[in-house]
């Protein structure tokens, strides 16, 4: 089974419509929506919820105050400042470590299951896909990700797929190394813009930093050809392979508004050079190995 | 005034919006948060001249004292500790730095070494007092570099900080404490569903917020029915407009280019701190 994670460091590159693109051309594929943060790739799949399962993140104190004694060493030990001299608990700050119960000596606090998120195993037109919510003001994005990668796999394994398509989240941290290590290549989606170059070479070196093999989308490349050349020649100097070069399009955002796939919504250009650069990621898939 | 720029989607234009307004009334602190993908320098051109490295702490164990009991490991909420028969693995990316393994060992074997895991950089631009912050390539915790970051903040100053993408903790911990949040949202399904979540956040904290549609003309009219419905002002819409992206594409502000944007950041500026007032 192989695993394929779109991502791309800079934000509204264009990700989740070429995931979408991604899994109308696939055959036999599981997708996985692992930008738990702000999930969007539901509203062109349109899963059909067939499982629900409750995400109880990390734990969370609980303070009885019935038996507290005020003697404030859960306070002065939390390193997060998640306990207020009042011995009130600050939901948002804690990381649920445990060190406020192990620190009381009267057992007035217990750790219990945090109400995180929920976790879902869907149906699709295309096929079968593992997503997720991560409820408001809510942390551990990153353990959420590997629930849904993990789900993911399980749908693969027991509908026999061979290939993963995950939709990654922005950025470099926590939830994007969860999305991309030990996944069999990355595709990175980037534009021709000062700013969405900074990012991919940092996404790049995130990539290389868990040796995880990448290949590169320029999207909207007719919006600036200088920095599209720049783009070409990094990628060049550090043999990285551009498997598409797709041209500034609005019809990508028309599909959306009509909650499509650009692959249903279009016949035209922009269809065709995404049919052709998944053909491409479909040969480095399968010639790694 | 500490002003928050944010977005559940990426790539809406929170730094377009915060950079602009930072140029247009000037004599402001600015703190790029988005320590994850720090962009805001791009437009700004602050000359750089003092850095900090930000550190945390990880745990160490003295081969000598420790007897392998796994009572470490076992106490971790994060895993990032590992006794195999006669060594003790620390996996650094994982540690929250929380104390718990110090306190549960028996024998005293435990002790902390600091760890860099970014960096602040600081510099002056155009009466702006610049700061960002920079997470390492291949850390996870972009909260305490943030955290670092925010402990700059000048009272005395109107303040705007560049929030990450998203709903989860970077966020929250970016923008507690703000008295005003600008969401920043494009008029498509992405935009609108994403611009939900955000409100949901900003709600939760509490924080009097208002809406900046980007690409206007680009989708449809869903998130004005929805801002409308929901009381929520819209300050402003930037046109999609090709030279729009092109300045963009090449790291120039919009107030750079007509003055009527100028004019348009700082009237929307004005019209928050009065709100704020209130």
């Amino acid at each position: 089974m192989k695993e394929l994670t779109v991502i791309s460091g800079k934000g509204g590159t264009g990700k989740t419509s070429i995931t979408a693109a991604f899994a109308a051309l696939a055959k036999d594929a599981v997708f996985a929506d692992c930008d738990v943060d702000a999930a969007d790739l539901h509203l062109i799949l349109k899963p059909t919820i067939k499982k629900t399962m409750k995400f109880p993140g990390l734990k969370i104190a609980s303070i009885d105050k019935t038996l507290c004694i005020d003697c404030k060493k859960c306070h002065d030990s939390c390193r997060f400042h998640a306990i207020g001299e009042d011995i009130q608990l600050i939901r948002e700050s804690c990381e649920g470590c445990g060190v406020c119960a192990y620190v009381c000596p009267v057992n007035a606090i217990t750790m219990v299951d945090r109400d995180s998120g929920f976790a879902y195993l869907s149906e699709t037109r295309f096929g079968p896909m593992a997503h997720a919510v991560l409820h408001t003001a809510e942390e551990a994005s990153g353990k959420l990700v590997t629930v849904v990668r993990n789900n993911a796999s399980d749908l693969a394994k027991q509908q026999k797929k061979n290939l993963i398509i995950i939709d990654g989240p922005p950025g470099i941290g926590c939830p994007v190394i969860s999305s991309i290590t030990g996944v069999d290549l990355v595709l990175i989606v980037t534009e021709p813009t000062l700013t969405a170059i900074h990012d991919f070479e940092r996404i790049f070196g995130v990539a290389q930093h868990f040796h995880t093999p990448a290949v590169v989308c320029i999207n909207k490349a007719t919006i600036n050809p200088e920095n599209t050349s720049k783009i070409e020649q990094y990628c060049k100097k550090n043999t990285i392979m551009i498997v598409g070069k797709l041209p500034y399009d609005t019809t990508i955002t028309k599909a959306m508004i009509h909650e499509q796939s650009i692959i249903e919504f279009s016949d035209g250009i922009l269809t065709q050079k995404i049919r052709d650069m998944w053909s491409k990621i479909l040969e480095v898939l399968n010639a790694n190995g | 005034m500490i002003l928050s720029v944010a977005s559940g989607k990426g790539g809406t234009g929170k730094t377009t919006v915060a950079t602009n307004i930072a140029l247009s009334i000037g004599n402001a602190q600015f703190l790029d948060c988005d320590v994850e993908e720090p962009n805001a320098n791009i437009f700004l051109h602050a000359n750089i001249t003092e850095q900090e490295d930000i550190f945390v702490s990880i745990p160490e164990i003295d081969p000598k004292k420790c007897d392998y009991c796994g009572k470490c490991s076992e106490f971790c909420a994060y895993n990032a500790l590992a006794v195999v028969r006669s060594t003790v693995l620390v996996f650094p990316e994982l540690c929250h730095s929380c104390g718990g393994c110090e306190l549960v060992c028996p024998k005293d074997a435990i002790t902390w070494k600091e760890r860099v895991i970014g960096r602040i950089e600081h510099g002056q631009t155009k009466g702006i007092d610049f700061y960002h912050g920079i997470l390492n390539l291949g850390e996870a915790q972009a909260i305490p570099v943030i955290k670092a970051l925010k402990r700059k903040i000048d009272k005395n100053k109107d303040v705007i900080l560049d929030v990450p993408p998203g709903t989860s903790c970077p966020v929250i911990e970016s923008i507690t404490g703000s008295d005003y949040c600008i969401l920043v949202t494009e008029p498509t399904p992405f935009g609108l569903h994403d611009l939900k979540l955000a409100v949901e956040v900003v709600r939760h904290l509490s924080i009097p917020f208002g809406v900046v549609i980007n690409r206007d003309g680009i989708g449809d009219e869903r998130v004005e029915m929805y801002c409308q419905k929901e009381n929520i002002p819209v300050l402003l819409k930037i046109p999609e407009r090709k030279k729009i992206a092109l300045l963009y594409s090449k790291g120039i502000a919009l107030v750079k280019e007509a003055y009527e944007w100028h004019e348009m950041f700082g009237l929307m500026f004005n019209r928050i701190r009065e709100e704020v007032k209130k």
